[in-house]
């Protein structure tokens, strides 16, 4: 579940971009003209600190990936609803988790839609009782009362929000400058909840998420490489190198296909997670150098 | 700088070049607070403060020191570079914030490079700047953290040390790790806890505003992200300077005067046989620097708060009021541990507190501690509050655990537990140019 930040969204619907966001459209002009400079510059090894960069292909690519995990997120939240209306209790909880990694590396995505994180990832206590549905109403069903009664329109209601959200996406397009701060975003969420235990509090599957989380942060950092390279490479090869590290230490607590539940975390497992976490995410924020003319 | 204190290396050029800087200041135009405050941050303001009337008297070892005025150190600039790392000589300052760091890098090159980043910081937040060039780019998340912005510089002094796991296999250190240094040994009813225990790195901040160290901290553990991680930190203050403008002894949290008894750090040569690490004590790269020991004492303050004044007082063996020893009348007056009352009983009794600290009075080390308090004990409900035990000196063997080992039958040992411990090799001062570590590192 997200934490609502107006001011902070990854995408905008394409029609409040096209109506309200004049400087925005310079920058990807600009952008655009000086696009062929940037990839040369790549290309050969000299750093030119002051060519403004190319996004226009990380925009598309962050689309593209965008509505490919969402198409897979259709198609996964399908067989979970199947299983929860079918009664099957133990192939619902088994899909739980696996499912909401398409939801959660790309969580900033229907954020910016509107109400979808509330309708598809609210926990309880974050909207009103009456309001409340998605997956955590599933989850809680799943684990507290260990039953799949009383979830069938639950179940409906999720999937019909995720075909909206599907069909939303044709909608949106990418802004550089949020395209940038996206990335953090995702490893924020991730420090702020899923480290702590509080995403998932029935299933305590939170390390599902942290990892889609770091794999959707990693995405955009890999979209941008090329532009973050022309313009500074140590920073590029330092977040680099913060990745393999978070990825070798959340393999650890790999288990089948999974990963282990989050109570089978010591303190200093977490703690160490947590730190590792901090220090990909405080490079990862410097990504803006690249927005500099 | 005393010519006394000229002998060792690597500082000679440094200290001549405070010499020249010094008298230039000191003769060209009246001395200002900030003037005094420079001096006395590195070391150098001895001679001068003594002949101001505010140090005491200049002898070896511990004597009484009258503190000299706490606005000295009020908001001005202590000088980052110097002979000696600041923060160690410096008159203690209102607040600590200490932090311990484990590192994450796996090789030297790397805790060089992060040694050199807090080297730079530190040198420009002790100055009262911003740190880094970026803090007006809508792009990029500042790169100071901006909540010391526009503050005095409030004597801020940033005293970096290396712990004994540093000279472990990871940094090929090992042959560089003094002999006698290593985690302390256990202590008779020593309550350590991991979580206030030990470090790679320990940092100690303080200022005369919170705020102020606060941000140095936390400035410096965003510096180290992906580097070192934060493996402790406690804060601590004293009265603050607004509260005490005489600049008295500072009481603890028992009620009671501490640091009467400390090494005069006006006195070169008190500190070179007490405090800084010597060229010839066999360890080339600490020549100039500090053992500091740190301990996180907690005071077990509702059971003192139901202890007679009487108990109280026999506890340390000074008066509560006053400060002086049992049977004297004044706060500096000398400690007689022979002295008896008319049945023949010891004035100062045989567990109190400052006969065992003092023993034979043949060992010294430089107190410089700070009250804290950290909420509440949630399994008692009880105040977790204390005191954060800090002290240097030359050579912790020879000098903490000794008197450490004395306290074993210490009274005051009814009232308080020790759950936190580490050591630290504070590094000899850096010249600008260089940076912290750069002897060993
Ligand atoms: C909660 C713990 C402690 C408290 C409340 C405390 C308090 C005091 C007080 C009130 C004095 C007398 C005033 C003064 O001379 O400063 C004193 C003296 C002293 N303390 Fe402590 N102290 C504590 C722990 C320690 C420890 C751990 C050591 C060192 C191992 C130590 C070493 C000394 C020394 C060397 C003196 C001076 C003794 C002398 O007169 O020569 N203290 N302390």
């Amino acid at each position: 579940m997200k934490v609502w930040n107006t001011g902070a969204v990854l995408f905008v619907a394409a029609s409040i971009a096209l109506a309200g966001c004049g400087n925005k459209e310079n920058n990807q002009a600009e952008s655009a003209e000086a696009g062929t400079t940037a990839a040369n510059t790549a290309n050969t090894t000299t750093e030119s600190a002051d060519a403004p960069v190319d996004l226009t292909d990380a925009m598309t690519g962050y689309k593209t990936y965008g509505i490919e995990q969402c198409d897979q997120f259709i198609i996964e939240t399908e067989k979970f609803v199947t299983a929860v209306k079918n009664g099957d209790l133990e192939t619902a909880k088994a899909l739980y988790a696996p499912t909401r990694m398409y939801y959660e590396r790309i969580e900033p995505i229907a954020e910016s839609l509107g109400d979808f994180d509330p309708n598809i990832d609210a926990r309880e206590n974050d909207v009103p009782d009456a309001d409340w549905r998605g997956f955590h109403k599933i989850e809680q069903s799943l684990w507290v009362n260990n039953t799949t009664d009383g979830m069938a329109e639950v179940a409906d209601r999720l999937f019909s929000d995720v075909q909206a959200l599907r069909a939303l996406m044709e909608t949106v397009e990418v802004d550089s400058t949020m395209l940038v701060t996206g990335a953090v975003e995702l490893l924020n969420e991730v420090s702020s909840s899923k480290v702590t235990g509080e995403e998932e509090r029935y299933s305590h599957t939170d390390l599902y998420d942290f990892v889609a989380n770091v794999e959707g942060a990693k995405k955009i950092y890999e979209l941008l490489q090329p532009a973050l390279q022309a313009k500074d490479a140590e920073l590029e090869a330092q977040i680099g190198e913060n990745f393999t590290a978070m990825e070798t230490l959340l393999a650890k607590y790999k288990s089948g296909d999974g990963y282990v539940s989050y109570t089978d975390l010591t303190e200093a497992d977490t703690k160490a997670l947590s730190q590792a976490l901090d220090a990909l995410a405080e490079p990862l924020s410097q990504m803006g150098t690249i927005l500099e003319a | 700088m005393s010519e006394q204190g000229g002998t060792q290396d690597p500082s000679d050029q440094l200290r001549k070049d405070e010499n020249t800087r010094q008298s230039g200041g000191m003769w060209r135009k009246a001395i200002t607070r900030r003037d005094v405050l420079k001096l006395a941050g590195i070391g150098g303001a001895g001679l001068l403060l003594g002949s101001l009337g505010t140090g005491g008297i200049l002898q070896a070892g511990s004597a009484p020191v009258k503190r000299e005025a706490q606005d000295l150190a009020g908001s001005g600039v202590v000088d980052f570079y110097g002979a000696h790392q600041a923060g160690i000589a410096t008159p203690p300052q209102d607040f600590v914030c200490f932090a311990a760091f484990d590192l994450t890098v796996d090789a030297v090159a790397q805790v060089r490079k992060l040694f050199q980043q807090w080297t730079e910081a530190a040198a420009v937040m002790t100055s009262g700047g911003m740190i880094g060039s970026s803090n007006d780019n809508p792009n990029l998340p500042p790169s100071d953290t901006g909540e010391a912005a526009e503050l005095v510089p409030s004597g801020l002094t940033i005293t970096f040390g290396v712990g004994p796991s540093l000279f472990d296999a990871r940094y090929g250190l090992s042959a560089k790790k003094p002999d006698t240094f290593a985690d302390l040994p256990a202590f008779s009813g020593d309550e350590l806890r991991p979580e206030w225990t030990g470090g790679d790195i320990g940092i100690q901040v303080c200022a005369n505003d919170l705020q102020v160290a606060f941000h140095a901290i936390r400035n410096l553990a965003r510096i180290a992200r992906g580097k070192a991680v934060l493996r402790w930190t406690q804060e601590g203050f004293q009265r603050s300077s607004h509260s005490d403008k005489a600049g008295a002894t500072p009481r603890n949290l028992m009620g009671f005067k501490d640091g009467t008894v400390n090494p005069n750090v006006h006195d070169p040569k008190t500190m070179d046989e007490v405090v800084w690490a010597q060229a010839d004590d066999g360890v080339p790269w600490m020549a100039g620097g500090s053992y500091m020991v740190v301990r996180r004492v907690r005071i077990r303050v509702e059971v003192w708060d139901r202890s007679t004044l009487q108990d109280q007082e026999a506890t340390f063996g000074r008066h509560r009021r006053s400060g002086a020893p049992l049977g004297s009348r004044d706060e500096f007056d000398q400690v007689d541990l022979n002295a008896k009352d008319e049945n023949g009983n010891p004035l100062i009794p045989m567990n109190a507190h400052v006969r065992l600290a003092r023993g034979d009075n043949s060992v010294h080390l430089l107190r410089r501690s700070y009250s804290y308090s950290s909420g509440l004990d949630r399994t008692t409900g009880q105040l977790d509050a204390g005191l954060l035990f800090i002290s240097y000196q030359r050579d912790i063997a020879k000098q903490f655990i000794p008197v450490q080992k004395r306290l074993a039958s210490d009274k005051l040992n009814e009232y308080i537990v020790h759950n936190g411990s580490a050591v630290f090799a504070c590094f000899p001062g850096v010249r600008e140019g260089g940076y912290i570590g750069d002897t060993l590192l």
